[in-house]
């Protein structure tokens, strides 16, 4: 008996070995590139949650899947095409970083692209920094992505949250100087971000933000925040909220009559996911700020850029849905790196797309509103900082005033 | 009152393992060890990485196969204790400049004490009910990480970043094969306690408790004791396997220790055999590579595919690696004649 089992187990160690030699080693090196390069590719890293709590991004890898084909079809980057390596981790850290680790170590890439959630690129990033290689336009809103100094080898895309903040301080500081703020927020590093974006834009003036209500996304309802928000005696209303109670909310306000400046976060602007149910009647005026085009806004439908992006999704997305906001921004920054990478010319080493990448001057993606910019220096590693203003009119978003520019300098 | 009065209606959650069958053969442990010390010698460091997680994940899952396998009792709640063992390392570690090696028996008392502390309600619950309560915890676990009254130290929803250990006294090796080898030292380690554990006057006691709690009540075994003990000791190992994937890992958060880590540690004590302990690190490898195969055949249906392989482990056998190895067995033995 037990010898028998002694074999088998022997057998089993012995198949073990001999798959974990027959690993596949990283693609060699050759002297002018660095891994994951040669005269005829570059392999491009990549994680995703295409499974788990946040799956719904996972439309994110499929658009910049896609938009690499379209630029493979087209001869690819240089002469040479884009492999792209995709994987996921479920919106788990520690699967980030055995996947992250597994790009890198394993299937040897140039650098890993667009890796998304905060938690995730908060795992990953001291491993990609002490490795030297690029965590390149990373997707997440948290401020943190950008310090140069301390994680030369992350940097962000999306304006963040903080950015995005100080645009709505710089208004109210502007149009509405006596305003008295009320403020909702999620208690996470979302709304935390935003909160003290919003303080610090507002500076000396912080004061003006009178009462805060936090909520948790494990609560029912939100109702009774609004209430208490209302009864603070406040005439602004800043609501940093996810979609699900940023449509409560607006529906609330409807239900006590109760009619304060209503501004709403870019992440709740959805047209479809939160105006609509929350009842067009009820949204009037709300205001709002936002660097990418909506492709379900029928007012880009002659622009030369989204023109450019439906014929994309007509030929190498069909399934891509124009009304997704994920797909318009996996376009967006798929075509940064693709930028980035031809910059590099044959120079395909990490430190060169590093410094190409920190050297952007008003590159403009085909989905960016016309007017914001893409702008890096070795000192500042967020790419897109500018965001426009919006008010909600009839069953879309009016863009109103000039691009303004998240920086602190007033 | 005793656990005892309350009457157990059900019939055998977990089928009953001779204690001898819980183990390995001299001869084949000796060649898994030589195994696991020389491969490291030979491949890249992300295997040591996976190779490192896999004894990990394998301490969590040998955690939870005492606990049921051992003592009957069922828990989709490991991911709660393993979060606090990572938090406890992390946080001394990180905070308070603690060696790494010894915040790990640290995680592991403090574990403990949660574990058998958590034992005590839930020596009034049994079955699927011991299995909610448990789950309740799990659930709660990550919300708790994130209060902003314990924010000071567990960094909030940003987590903690932790510091990876360099090898001692000058060695040459690699962080990850450091922490290999130190990982696979406490893994042997443990794996000798619960093995003897098991042989021992406890580990029959909880044996008893498993196959007939009446029974074993009417023996003279302190049922309540013994019923929590196991909940503690099990407790304790997730937290040191908690302290070790920390380090490992680098990165603590509260999103790294959600139920579907409960129940991933649950299914790989199913796919390696309840009771069989040498099993868990077969099913930690299931819960490592298993996922990864399954993307590597469907990006969008990852979720699908893993769900049939598992199916079909389920199916074909249901006593997950232990019958294959028992069919091995025979198999040799067989052949052999």
């Amino acid at each position: 008996m037990l010898k028998g089992l002694r074999t088998a187990a022997l057998a089993a160690a012995a198949i073990v070995c001999v798959c974990m030699l027959c690993l596949p080693d990283g693609a060699l090196a050759q002297k002018k590139y660095d891994t994951g390069v040669s005269d005829t590719e570059i392999k491009i890293g990549n994680i995703m949650p295409y499974s788990g709590p946040a799956s719904a991004y996972g439309v994110i890898g499929k658009t910049e899947q896609a938009y690499f084909d379209k630029v493979n079809a087209e001869g690819g980057v240089n002469g040479r095409k884009i492999k792209f390596l995709s994987y996921d981790d479920g919106y788990s850290p520690p699967k980030a970083v055995e996947q992250a680790r597994k790009l890198v170590e394993d299937d040897g890439v140039l650098l890993i692209f667009n890796p998304l959630g905060t938690p995730s690129n908060s795992a990953i990033e001291k491993y990609m920094n002490g490795q030297k290689v690029p965590q390149l336009f990373v997707a997440t809103g948290a401020s943190k992505w950008s310090e140069p100094k301390q994680f030369p080898w992350t940097m962000g895309w999306q304006p963040s949250y903080e950015v995005e903040a100080h645009i709505y301080a710089k208004y109210l500081l502007k149009q509405k100087p006596d305003a008295k703020i009320g403020v909702l927020y999620q208690n996470d590093d979302f709304g935390k971000d935003y909160l003290k974006g919003l303080k610090d834009g507002l500076g000396a003036k912080a004061s003006m933000i009178t009462a805060e209500e936090s909520y948790e996304t494990a609560e029912p309802s939100i109702d009774s925040h609004v209430v208490k928000l209302k009864s603070a005696g406040v005439d602004v209303f800043i609501s940093i909220t996810t979609p699900k109670f940023a449509a409560q909310a607006i529906k609330k306000l409807a239900e006590i009559d109760w009619h304060p400046l209503h501004i709403v976060s870019n992440v709740s602007a959805s047209v479809g996911g939160v105006m609509k149910p929350a009842g067009f009647e009820n949204s009037q005026g709300i205001l709002s700020a936002a660097y990418a085009k909506d492709g379900a806004d029928p007012q880009w439908d002659n622009d030369p850029g989204m023109k450019l992006f439906y014929a994309f999704l007509d030929r190498y997305f069909p399934d891509g849905d124009r009304l997704d906001a994920s797909v318009v921004y996996g376009y967006g920054v798929a075509q940064t790196l693709v930028k980035v990478l031809q910059m590099c010319g044959d120079d395909l080493t990490r430190d060169n797309v590093m410094k190409q990448a920190e050297s952007l001057k008003d590159f403009e993606p085909d989905t960016l509103l016309p007017g914001i910019k893409i702008n890096t220096s070795p000192t500042d590693f967020a790419p897109i900082k500018q965001l426009q203003m919006m008010r909600f009119k009839g069953e879309k978003w009016d863009l109103f005033g000039d691009i303004i520019s998240g920086g602190m300098s007033n | 009152m005793s656990a005892a009065e309350e009457v157990v209606t059900e019939g055998h959650a977990v089928e009953a393992v001779p204690k001898r069958a819980m183990t390995l053969g001299t001869g084949t442990s000796l060649v898994v060890l030589a195994v696991l010390l020389l491969v490291p010698l030979v491949v890249k460091n992300f295997v040591i990485f996976q190779m490192t997680m896999l004894l990990i994940y394998g301490l969590a899952v040998l955690a939870l196969n005492i606990l049921t396998g051992g003592s009957g009792q069922f828990s989709l709640g490991q991911s709660a204790f393993y979060a606090i063992g990572a938090y406890t390392s992390a946080i001394l570690m990180e905070q308070y400049n603690v060696n790494y090696a010894l915040t790990l028996p640290v995680a592991g008392i403090i574990c403990f004490a949660a574990g058998f502390l958590f034992g005590q309600p839930a020596l009034r619950l049994s079955g699927v009910y011991l299995a909610l309560a448990t789950f309740a915890l799990a659930t709660a676990m990550p919300q708790l990480l994130k209060l902003g009254y314990f924010e000071k130290w567990t960094g909030g929803v940003q987590g903690l970043v932790v510091t990876k250990p360099d090898a001692p006294f000058g060695l040459s090796m690699s962080q990850d094969m450091w922490l290999y080898y130190f990982t696979l030292l406490i893994t042997i380690a443990i794996y000798l306690f619960s093995v003897n554990l098991l042989r021992s006057r406890s580990g029959r006691a909880f044996m008893a408790i498993r196959d007939n709690e009446i029974a074993a009540s009417a023996m003279g075994v302190d049922v309540a004791l013994y019923k929590t003990l196991a909940f503690g000791v099990s407790a304790g190992i997730t937290g040191v396997a908690g302290g070790l994937g920390a380090i490992a890992v680098q990165f603590v958060a509260p999103d790294s220790y959600t139920i579907t880590l409960a129940i991933s540690l649950f299914l790989g004590m199913v796919v390696g055999g309840v009771g069989w302990l040498p099993g868990s690190f077969i099913g930690s490898a299931f819960i490592i590579f298993v996922p990864n195969i399954a993307e590597s055949v469907s990006k969008g249906l990852s979720g699908a595919v893993f769900g049939v392989l598992l199916f079909l482990v389920i199916f074909l056998i249901p006593h997950g690696a232990r019958q294959v190895a028992i069919l091995c067995q025979q198999l040799a033995a067989r052949l052999r004649r």
